[in-house]
């Protein structure tokens, strides 16, 4: 994991980007004028910024990344008709319940990403994360979390385990390497 | 032939977020209601805000991109809020239905 950017000037990388985009997009142009100064925003505001706010962990690979955001989009159109079904059919037929998904990712910003991926993709909505604790960041070696979620319909405890840990969580170690 | 990309869309949009609205009156309790909006609603919005892109799009001088954002924003807030939810659901201890599996894992 790596909290310090690489250059000095552009302290989150991500940031910038977004920044630059939400400026053009807000604009609804790509002429000079509003590109020069989508540029000076996206360089100015995380430098002003970076001193009160706590460091996040980098993306390391961006590659790795963008696939995995395709795989996610890809799974939440899938996982919407899935509940339509769900929500259409039956209601006597669902099995609800509480899965406890172990978690190998220490860090809170990969944990978020994950509970937000898992509450927005097939018929499980993320409930807590636990034990909890004040700042995630500074323990490293601290206790072995969970992640608590609820799940629509129920069929293979372990088999949905295994699916979030491989298909979310392996990606998201690898794209922050923590 | 854009109208009926629009008319298209639309529907499409329309039946998702009336699906997610059917789920949030049909099921038995608070943790099963939480699915419907929390994900029937994200396709819906965005074929919604697809649609009135394209719209804009045709109607109006150039192009309009800004639903891109709202859609964005949009994908960012909706697992928050139904975290938030169901966070405070567990935090009262609301009933969950009989057959719920796992209920256990609840305790700690």
């Amino acid at each position: 994991m790596r909290l310090e950017a690489r250059f000095k000037w552009l302290p989150s990388p991500i940031l910038s980007l977004l920044l630059f985009l939400a400026w053009l997009l807000l604009n609804n142009s790509v002429s000079a004028g509003h590109i020069v100064l989508a540029i000076i925003l996206a360089i100015v505001i995380p430098l002003v910024t970076s001193p009160f706010r706590t460091k996040q962990p980098l993306i390391i690979k961006p590659g790795l990344a963008f696939r995995h955001l395709m795989l996610v989009l890809y799974d939440i159109i899938t996982a919407n008709f899935q509940v339509a079904m769900l929500i259409l059919g039956p209601t006597k037929n669902l099995t609800p319940g509480f899965v406890k998904v172990p978690l190998d990712l220490t860090h809170s910003m990969p944990i978020t990403i994950l509970a937000s991926t898992v509450s927005l993709t097939p018929g499980t909505v993320s409930a807590e994360v636990y034990p909890w604790e004040e700042n995630i960041t500074e323990n490293k070696g601290s206790k072995q979390k969970f992640l608590l979620i609820h799940v629509l319909n129920l069929k293979d405890e372990q088999a949905l385990i295994n699916t979030i840990k491989q298909r979310y969580e392996a990606p998201l170690k690898e794209i922050f390497q923590c | 032939m854009t109208e009926w990309i629009i008319s298209i869309l639309l529907l499409i949009g329309g039946s998702f977020v009336l699906v997610g609205s059917i789920g949030l009156v049909k099921m038995p309790d608070f943790f099963m209601r939480l699915h419907g909006p929390t994900k029937a609603t994200t396709l819906g919005m965005a074929s919604l805000l697809t649609a009135a892109m394209v719209f804009f799009s045709t109607t109006q001088a150039g192009l309009s991109v800004k639903e891109i954002l709202i859609s964005l924003f949009l994908v960012l807030t909706a697992p928050i809020s139904g975290y938030m939810m169901i966070k405070s659901a567990i935090h009262h201890k609301l009933e969950s239905i009989d057959r719920t599996k796992g209920k256990d894992n609840l305790e700690e």
